[in-house]
Formats: C-alpha cells, sequence, structure tokens
C-alpha cells in the first residue's frame, strides 16, 4: 500500500505543527534557564544576550531547594516502591486467580478516577491533624503523610497495568513451576516477575512520577520542613523580583530525571496500556 | 445512586469467609488455594479503605456539620446540620449558589474542549505516525514529552509564556508581527479561559496520543491492505477501518480524559495560584478556596459531594449509553 502525495504533504503539516505547539515551551524553558536576570525582566528574548549559567548556580540559594528535592525524592521514591509492591501481589492475585469480585476490578479502576482530590483532601487533611491531636502519630505536614497519600494515588492505575503484564506471560509457565512442586509465591517470585521486569519498572516509573507531580496535597499537606519541588517553585516569584530564569532552569532539572525515564520506558507503557485497553 | 459501579468496591472484595467461589479455581486445591487471592489483595484492600473509602465517608459526614475554623481542630464539638451546607452553597438564589453554578458551567465547557481537543490533536499524531518512516522514534518521544514533565515545570513555563511584558506571545504578537497595538493579559481577564484551556491541551493531548498509539498497534496491517484493494482512499480508510478499531480505546479514553479534566485542580493553581479568575474559575479550585479562605469545610465537603454525585451520574450513563460490555476480565 503506497502512500500517496497528498498524503505525505499531510502528514508532513500535521507533523510540524505539532512539533511546534509541543517545542515551543520546551525551547523557552531550555534558553531561559541560561539567560542572565535582565534577559527575562525586560521583554522577551529568544536567545540569552549571553548565555551563562549562573541560575543553575543560584537557584540553590534562591530558595532551599536542596531541601525541596530531597524530600522530593524521599517521598516519591517510597511511595514508588511500596505501591509497586502492593499492587505486584494484587495484580497477581487477579491475574492468575478466578474469584468473588474479580470482575468489577475494571469498573474500579475507572471509578477512582472519578473522584476529585478536593473530596479526599479535606477529609484526610482533618483525620491526619485530628490523629495528630490523639495519638500523636505526626502525618499532616510530615514526609509519611505524603507517602502513604500518594502510594494509594497509583495504586489503581499499578495494579491495572500489571494485570496486562502478567496477563501476557503464558500459563504454561505456571503449570511447569507448579508440577516442579512450587508454590504461588515461589511461581510468582520465580516466574512471573522475572518475566514481567521492564513492566515492572515502566509502573514504578508511573507512581514515582504521579507522586512527583502532585500539586495540590503537596500544597496542604506539608509545611516548611516537608515541603516538595511542587509547591517549592512557586518560591521563586517574591515581592520584588520574579526569577523567571531560575525558575525555568529548576523546571529543567526536576523535569530532566522523570522525562528521560518515560521515555526510555514509552514502549512499555504502551504495551501495557494495550493490554489493558484490548479488554 | 448507591449502583455497584460506584464507590471502589474495595468494601466488596473483602472476602466473606467461606463463600464459594463462583466458579471454580483454576485448579481447585483446596480451601487454602481459595483464601490467597484475598491475601494477597488485603494490602490494597486495606489502604484503598484507608485513604480513599473512609475519607470519602468522612466527607459526607462533615458535610452535614457546621465545620468552621472553630471546630476543625477538635471536629467532634462540630454541630450536626444536616442538609444546611447543601442548602447554602446549592442554592441558585444565593451569591454563593450562583458563584458555583458559573464555575460548573466554566468547567463542564473547559472540560468538553480540552478532551476534544487533545482527541484530535491525538489521532492525527497516532494515524500520521502509523507508517514507519525516518525520525518518527524521535518525533513519538517529543510528542510524549509535555505528558512526562512534572505538571508545574510544564505550567509554570506556560505562565512565563503568557506573562504580559516579558512572554513570548505577546512578543510574537505585538512586537514581531504587530497583530496588536496593546498588550493583552492572557492570564487575567476574559483571555485567561483560552489560556487554560491551551496550556491544558499541551498537558493532555500527548496521553491521548499515546492510547491511540497503544490501539493502533492491534489493528492488523491487512484490513488496510483490504480496504485499499477496495479503493478505499486515505478518509474512507480512517472511517471505515481505523476509527472502528479504536472504538474500545475510544471509549475508556474519553471518559478518562474527561473526568481528569473535569477534577483538574493543579493547571489552574499553578497558573493562576490559590484564586482564579472568574473566567477561568474551576470547579475544584472554586472549592478550595471557599473551603480554605474561610476555613469552612463543611460546605466545602457539600460541593465535593454534590460534584462527585454529578461525575457518578455522568459515567454511569456514559457506560450505559456505550453499553461497554463488561466481561469478566480486568
Amino acid at each position: 500500500m503506497r502512500e500517496t502525495a497528498g498524503e505525505r504533504w499531510g502528514r508532513r503539516i500535521v507533523l510540524t505543527l505539532l512539533a511546534l505547539f509541543v517545542l515551543i515551551p520546551l525551547y523557552v524553558m531550555v534558553t531561559s534557564a541560561a539567560k542572565p536576570l535582565q534577559d527575562v525582566q525586560n521583554g522577551f528574548t529568544w536567545w540569552p544576550s549571553r548565555p551563562t549559567l549562573q541560575p543553575f548556580v543560584d537557584m540553590w540559594s534562591t530558595v532551599p531547594l536542596a531541601r525541596y528535592l530531597v524530600n522530593s525524592l524521599v517521598v516519591s521514591s517510597i511511595a514508588a516502591v511500596c505501591s509497586v509492591a502492593v499492587a505486584i501481589f494484587a495484580a497477581f492475585a487477579v491475574s492468575r486467580y478466578r474469584f468473588r469480585g474479580r470482575g468489577v476490578f475494571s469498573v474500579t479502576v475507572l471509578s477512582t478516577q472519578m473522584f476529585p482530590g478536593i473530596l479526599f483532601l479535606l477529609p484526610l487533611f482533618l483525620i491526619y491533624v485530628n490523629l495528630g491531636n490523639a495519638t500523636g502519630i505526626e502525618l499532616y505536614a510530615s514526609r509519611t503523610g505524603l507517602v502513604i497519600t500518594y502510594l494509594t494515588f497509583s495504586l489503581p492505575f499499578s495494579i491495572w497495568m500489571l494485570v496486562g503484564y502478567f496477563d501476557s506471560i503464558p500459563r504454561g509457565l505456571d503449570e511447569a513451576a507448579q508440577v516442579d512442586g512450587a508454590g504461588p509465591l515461589r511461581i510468582l517470585f520465580r516466574v512471573i516477575l522475572p518475566a514481567a521486569v521492564p513492566g515492572v519498572v515502566a509502573v514504578t516509573v508511573y507512581a514515582f512520577m504521579t507522586a512527583w507531580g502532585e500539586v495540590l496535597f503537596a500544597s496542604v499537606m506539608t509545611d516548611e520542613g516537608s515541603r516538595t519541588l511542587a509547591v517549592g517553585l512557586q518560591g521563586y516569584s517574591t515581592q520584588f523580583n520574579v526569577y523567571w530564569n531560575q525558575i525555568m532552569a529548576a523546571s529543567l532539572v526536576v523535569s530532566i530525571p522523570v522525562v528521560i525515564g518515560f521515555l526510555a520506558l514509552q514502549r512499555y507503557f504502551v504495551a501495557g496500556l494495550t493490554a489493558g485497553a484490548v479488554k | 445512586m448507591a449502583t455497584s459501579t460506584t464507590a471502589p468496591d474495595a468494601d466488596r472484595r473483602e472476602p466473606r469467609s467461606g463463600s464459594p467461589a463462583r466458579r471454580p479455581a483454576r485448579r481447585p486445591r483446596g480451601p487454602r488455594r481459595s483464601l490467597l487471592p484475598y491475601l494477597l489483595l488485603a494490602p490494597a484492600v486495606v489502604l484503598e479503605l484507608a485513604i480513599h473509602v473512609i475519607p470519602m465517608v468522612v466527607g459526607v459526614w462533615m458535610s452535614l456539620l457546621e465545620l468552621t475554623q472553630f471546630h476543625i481542630r477538635d471536629w467532634s464539638t462540630a454541630p450536626f446540620v444536616g442538609w444546611e451546607n447543601y442548602r447554602a452553597t446549592l442554592d441558585l438564589n444565593s451569591a454563593a449558589g450562583k458563584e458555583l453554578l458559573h464555575s460548573f458551567w466554566v468547567t463542564l465547557v473547559y472540560s468538553v474542549l480540552s478532551v476534544g481537543f487533545a482527541w484530535l490533536l491525538g489521532i492525527s499524531a497516532a494515524v500520521v505516525l502509523q507508517r514507519p518512516f525516518r525520525g518518527r522514534a524521535i518525533l513519538r518521544a517529543l510528542f510524549l514529552t509535555p505528558y512526562a514533565l512534572p505538571v508545574y515545570a510544564a505550567v509554570i513555563t506556560w505562565s512565563f509564556l503568557l506573562q504580559r511584558d516579558t512572554g513570548l506571545v505577546n512578543h510574537v504578537l505585538v512586537d514581531q508581527l504587530g497583530l496588536l497595538n496593546e498588550r493583552p493579559f492572557w492570564l487575567i481577564g476574559d483571555n485567561s479561559f483560552w489560556s487554560l484551556l491551551v496550556v491544558s491541551v499541551w498537558r493532555n493531548w500527548p496521553f491521548a496520543f499515546l492510547c491511540l498509539m497503544a490501539g493502533l498497534q492491534n489493528v492488523p496491517g491487512e484490513m488496510y491492505e483490504a480496504a485499499a484493494i477496495d479503493g478505499a482512499g486515505f478518509w474512507r480508510r480512517l472511517r471505515s477501518v481505523t476509527l472502528p478499531m479504536l472504538r474500545p480505546v475510544n471509549l475508556v479514553l474519553l471518559l478518562v480524559l474527561f473526568l481528569w479534566t473535569f477534577n483538574d485542580f493543579n493547571t489552574p493553581f499553578v497558573l493562576f495560584g490559590g484564586s482564579a479568575p472568574e473566567q477561568a474559575d474551576l470547579i475544584s479550585i472554586h472549592i478550595y478556596r471557599s473551603s480554605f479562605k474561610t476555613w469552612d469545610f463543611g460546605s466545602g465537603s457539600a460541593m465535593s459531594v454534590a460534584l462527585l454525585l454529578f461525575l457518578l451520574i455522568v459515567s454511569a450513563a456514559y457506560l450505559l449509553i456505550t453499553n461497554r460490555r463488561r466481561d469478566d476480565h480486568a
């Protein structure tokens, strides 16, 4: 089936327009991160008057960026690892067993997307504050509270994707291991997980991204000590100055790890979504 | 409204001890076997209960209390007022009710437009990237980047682009092209709605693209060959092969995108801060502001519950209309 000339030109035009739309903000982020302050204060320039890496140096002292970065890293990593660990067991059950209540599963995943974050925010805020007052367990304004909250945010989707990956692993392997006398957990850890490594890594990255980018709970449930990047980046707008060049530099730095992780694993996201979407 | 498709069914996934499975397990091995799936699910169920189900119940309870700043520290003292919060916030003759209704319409229009454009861009990209050609992998990665960026980094960059005096948008429109004499404000006033829409489409279309790309991988090449042999041109193939094959993906994708956009808090919050301009006052920001500005959690909860009910009805209606067969599969 050959491509007609019209289709080829249509393709070029569509791709050019989309690429421009995507690229312009990215271009501004990268170039503005290398601008001296006066360039971002009086009128827009397409190129720095004299390219400098100073914003990348200054951004650490304008706001306590290092602390925000550590907080974000700690919270997102722990939340991601815990979320995936919990999801692995649940997905194994859904993928390999038939039991009552299994069918409602995909509906559940959809329905958890329905709830506005704000609906949980108020009760959770209240529960965390009152729990702290009553028992001394500090969940409000603590990293622990954020970890617990974030880990459930990514859970439904993680389970859904993992079920897709596990389903694609032939059951013949399970049965072969069973014949050798392996129990269910051994099958999970020795047969299924090794075969699903890319999928598990992709889901971990997804869970990490979810926590890394969350804004609503981060802005209510943190204080100066536990603040994450999502809130901390707003600290570059002071009464006297908005340090746009440092904002762009910081945005670039916090974006690079998740973008690289996501793009490196995009194939597996597609595979997971395909598996889930077919059903 | 308590249909079984609504609240997270975590509570209904609790093992009912001794209940026989509907169908025999794949390899029935006695009772220990049938308990195992529930044990495996337990951590997920407990977490869902703790963070989603219990707060939801608490949220409904809160909406029936007079929960102002005097009672937040110790809510057990908050007086029970029944439907009062609902009456106060949903009364369309009061100022609060009018604002909420306005915010609701803004959110609805915003969501429909945002999902529509995101889907259009997503399907265009997925279709033109179907054929292999040089540079396809790079473009695919580029198109996914906006979705991979942390939302605050992406939106704060847009807010820089949209600054009145130092932003790229006005620089191009006013200084370089001379299309306008005045420098318009993009983040306050009437333009703010369109700014928000563009940012949201920029953020969301890659997700649509990703899902549609995944869906297209399931379309067998022979179908296109057959259509081409029958003399079908590009548009005919799109209408008769591609779109019907993408139907299952589209059904889920459009609903999920709509729910996300409708509930979107992050985009307006980073773009406008805690109080959005009236023209772009999305409902989640509206509830946030009325809850935390005045510390009136009671009416904030009432609005949240009303919003949830609306979304449940919409989703249930959508699923009924599209008549999605739910087989017993995840």
